[in-house]
């Protein structure tokens, strides 16, 4: 499914044709390969204040091969471009502070190239020992949210708050939001926290020897969930309805993994489970709860069926297999990585999406009331959130809600299925230990809700 | 010493019945995507297993390699040998036998046994007057020599030779002869659609709990036997006009004999050992397999009675008697078959005269019998039934634990029969 808006916005007249009716350009989004560089480009590193991460941020590129380059070199923005502005933000001590991030960020960003990123890292306002600290810190968010929406040429910002005693965690998140991993990742906070992280960043097979569990894996977003932690080393289990059968099959085929088909809301389903991994697998390192459906209706004219299906698939399999993994012994390998799919619409709502909207709204309450029963077994549970995302199903819009849909975002372009899979294999690996509880939404900063 | 082989699993497709959902696949297609669900499922993409044997009853004459060309367009390794066996409607269990014995032997150390076979996409062949003449005209060395023959070419010739279900030695079909024996063994009109509408009732049944989500593979947009009949009742069929057999006798309806059906089936053996490395479950062993075959063009015997004398020939290898199984499994090719059979082993003229036995086999409990359908409600593509009794027996004697035993029974065209007996 080609994107012929932003195709012909990059041809030759099409470029021509587009700047002179002012209208949007989306860029061709730099998506991660294995064995791709970090970034295509120097980075900029600066600090507000006197932070306290300049050191491992530099150890992160400069173990990379990124070339660092110190603010005094941003030169009002007329240097060569780079390919990444990192600012340390974490000593803030007063808004008035916040003024050296702008010195900083003004020329840095600047010298941006396409899609180039900017990420800041801050201490977390909740923390803040005053209002005014937690002010300073707070702003950075508005401030980052603000810069993704002026970035042009595929170029992200996102914000990262590192909580004291986290530092270890910093790394895995970073390379994320620098690499091509995050391409439709935009204007988006992660929280960290203080966790045990393995060192290194696993190379091109950072899932290698885990088993990994995928529902709903036989189509579109799944499927590409499915490819993506096969081809970062995991074994995939890859479960979907009986009646999905064939195509599951294919797909298992594809990545090296095992077909399971299984109804996820059977009474049974749970148990299924957890004795199958016991009998092949032994357990899983990785559970994505992906399996959703659609069931639309204005919520008056909503009938029992519609809205218990949706709530059924889409939230009480997701708790009950999940339930079902942590008690049973061995099911889940230590540090396990459970990522259950939201949705935009669970943040922002949707006309005729009720019951959709409550069952992914819920899997954002259920992450975050797991996780820190997940950190104390050195574990984690997050949320990603797809925005308008290319598939099957969106191609079957008509042709005006679809376009639509798809530019109200800073990127001007819908995501694509891997884009999901990314953000999700990131949240799988070991190096995402400190990332826990978290909602991340995968949707090019959607403007609803954003 | 021997070993026993194991069964781990199997795969098959949905059965459709002839001309519907699979009209435009081939048997290639059928077992190749039959191969690649099992590979799916057991996680064996890019492996090479021992050997994967299989067949197919109704065969296009391009399909002489059917097996191996299906494991080179599956999943498996293209480096895994295959060889195709055909035994009429025995094919899926004697290729399972055929795998099993290898794995005991200790020559190979997994295997897969299959069957495929479709009546939509049939062989039809150019009529032997036809051919006669297209092979003289190929060695014809002169123009004049290749004119004389294609004048000799006639309209009549041109009609193609269907594939037949009949006997060649009798020109009678399959339904036929089972009449003939349904009659000699009055087996009621009554019993008969009792044992259909029990068989769709069970098949129904063990698709609603989840039995089959590991043993089938939706293909081509079917995800269930179309032939099911759920809602089948004794007096839904009671209506219906006999098919075979003649006059005030005959028994013998659409809905007490199997369809024409397409699909295909594979089942996965190993060592012992092999399942264990590959953290693979063993269902059940495959403990011993017997065939016979009768004399049914002047003999006086049915058509499909041969796993009657196979049958003591087998427990008495065993030192088991009739009894001693948990589940029975007795191929509905016709519901009369499965009944005409019982009768005979309960059966103390026959048992002495024709098996030669002191007393009579018995009978066995009707509630172990078919539980989960059997081919009057699923189907019977031809080849591919041994597979699908196979996987699904070997299942459900897993289910009940360890120790079950499971016997099986095959009847097949020229008079032949095979039975075995699966043990969890």
């Amino acid at each position: 499914m080609s994107d012929w808006y932003r195709d012909f916005a990059n041809s030759g007249v099409g470029t021509t044709l587009v700047k002179q009716f002012g209208l949007p350009r989306p860029a061709v989004l730099r998506r991660y390969s294995p064995g791709q560089p970090l970034l295509d480009g120097p980075a900029l590193v600066g600090s507000a204040g006197d932070g306290r991460l300049r050191a491992e941020i530099e150890s992160v590129l400069e173990e990379d091969g990124v070339t660092v380059l110190s603010p005094v070199t941003a030169d009002g923005g007329k240097g060569p471009k780079v390919a990444a502005v990192v600012l340390d933000a974490t000593g803030l001590t007063t808004p008035a502070d916040l003024a050296s991030a702008h010195d900083f960020l003004a020329p840095a960003v600047k010298r941006l190239g396409t899609n180039g990123r900017v990420v800041v890292l801050g201490e977390v306002p909740g923390d803040a020992p005053s209002p005014a600290l937690a002010a300073a810190r707070q702003a950075l968010d508005g401030l980052v949210r603000s810069l993704a929406k002026e970035l042009r040429a595929g170029a992200t910002a996102n914000l990262v708050y590192v909580p004291t005693g986290a530092e270890a965690s910093v790394p895995g998140p970073l390379r994320f939001f620098l690499s091509g991993r995050s391409a439709y990742v935009d204007g988006q906070t992660v929280t960290l926290s203080a966790a045990d992280v393995p060192s290194g960043d696993g190379g091109t097979t950072p899932l290698a020897g885990t088993v990994a569990v995928v529902t709903g894996a036989a189509r579109g977003i799944g499927a590409s969930i499915a490819e993506v932690l096969g081809r970062d080393g995991a074994h995939v289990v890859a479960v979907d309805i009986p009646a999905a059968g064939q195509s599951l099959a294919q797909v298992a085929n594809r990545v090296g993994g095992t077909a399971l088909q299984l109804d996820i809301t059977a009474p049974d389903a749970a148990q299924r489970l957890v004795e199958h991994l016991r009998e092949r697998h032994g357990g899983a390192d990785v559970v994505v709860h992906n399996a959703g459906i659609t069931r639309d209706k204005l919520l008056v004219n909503m009938d029992a069926a519609r809205w218990n299906s949706v709530l059924a698939v889409n939230l009480q399999a997701q708790l009950d297999i999940t339930q079902a993994l942590l008690e049973a012994d061995g099911a889940l390998e230590p540090g396990a990585r459970v990522v259950a799919v939201s949705s935009q619409s669970g943040i922002a709502g949707n006309r005729g999406q009720t019951n959709y909207s409550a069952s992914k709204a819920g899997v954002i309450g259920m992450v975050r009331a797991w996780a820190p029963e997940f950190a104390s077994r050195g574990a984690t549970i997050n949320a990603v959130a797809p925005g308008f995302i290319v598939t099957e199903m969106t191609a079957k819009m008509p042709f005006g809600t679809r376009e639509v849909g798809a530019r109200l975002n800073s990127l001007q372009q819908g995501g694509l299925p891997v884009d999901v899979a990314e953000a999700i294999a990131w949240l799988a690996q070991p190096a995402s230990a400190g990332v826990n509880g978290q909602v991340l939404r995968v949707c090019g900063q959607n403007l609803l809700g954003a | 010493m021997t070993r026993k082989a194991a069964i781990v699993g199997g795969n098959r497709i949905p059965f459709a019945r002839s001309n519907k959902k699979y009209a435009r696949a081939s048997n290639q297609d059928m077992l190749t995507a039959t191969i690649d669900g099992l590979v799916a499922r057991y996680g064996l993409a890019g492996e090479q297993v021992g050997e994967v044997v299989a067949g197919a009853v109704l065969k296009h004459a391009r399909d002489f390699n059917l097996t191996r060309e299906a494991v080179l367009g599956s999943q498996l390794s293209p480096t895994t040998p295959a060889y195709d066996v055909q035994q009429a409607c025995g094919t899926g269990l004697e290729a399972a036998v055929l795998v099993a014995n290898k794995i005991a032997l200790g020559q190979i150390e997994s295997g897969i046994a299959g069957g495929t076979d479709t009546t939509s996409d049939a062989p039809l062949a150019v009529n032997d007057d036809l051919r006669h003449v297209l092979i003289a005209l190929n060695n014809a060395k002169t123009l004049p020599d290749r004119l004389k023959l294609l004048g000799k070419i006639r309209p009549g010739q041109l009609v193609p030779d269907q594939p037949r279900n009949v006997e060649p030695r009798t020109g009678l079909s399959m339904g036929e002869h089972a009449a003939q024996t349904a009659k000699v063994w009055e087996v009621s009109r009554e019993s008969q659609d009792e044992l259909a509408v029990a068989s769709h009732h069970n098949l129904a049944a063990a698709y609603d709990r989840g039995f089959f989500d590991d043993l089938v593979t939706p293909f081509l947009g079917l995800t269930r036997d179309d032939n099911l009949r759920a809602d089948s009742s004794v007096e839904k069929l009671a209506t219906l006009k006999p098919v075979f057999g003649k006059g005030e006798g005959a028994t013998m309806t659409a809905a007490n004999s199997t369809p024409l059906t397409d699909g295909a089936s594979a089942v996965l053996l190993a060592s012992d050992e092999w399942a264990a490395q590959h953290s693979l479950p063993v269902l059940a062993h495959l403990v011993d397999a017997q065939t016979a075959a009768v004399d049914y063009v002047h003999g006086g015997e049915g058509l499909l009675m041969a796993p009657a004398y196979a049958m003591p020939v087998m427990l008495a290898r065993n030192d088991l008697t009739l009894q001693d199984f948990d589940l029975y499994e007795i191929h509905e090719a016709f519901a009369s078959t499965v009944l005409s059979t019982m009768k005979a082993w309960e059966d103390p003229a026959f048992c002495k005269e024709k098996l030669g036995l002191d007393a009579p086999l018995g009978s066995i409990d009707r509630a172990k019998l078919n539980v989960n359908g059997s081919s009057l409600a699923a189907g019977h593509p031809f080849a591919a039934t041994g597979g699908r009794i196979v996987a699904s027996l070997a299942k459900q004697l897993h289910d009940l634990g360890p120790g079950k035993r499971g016997l099986i029974s095959i009847c097949a065209a020229g008079g032949q029969g095979v039975v075995a007996i699966l043990e969890s």
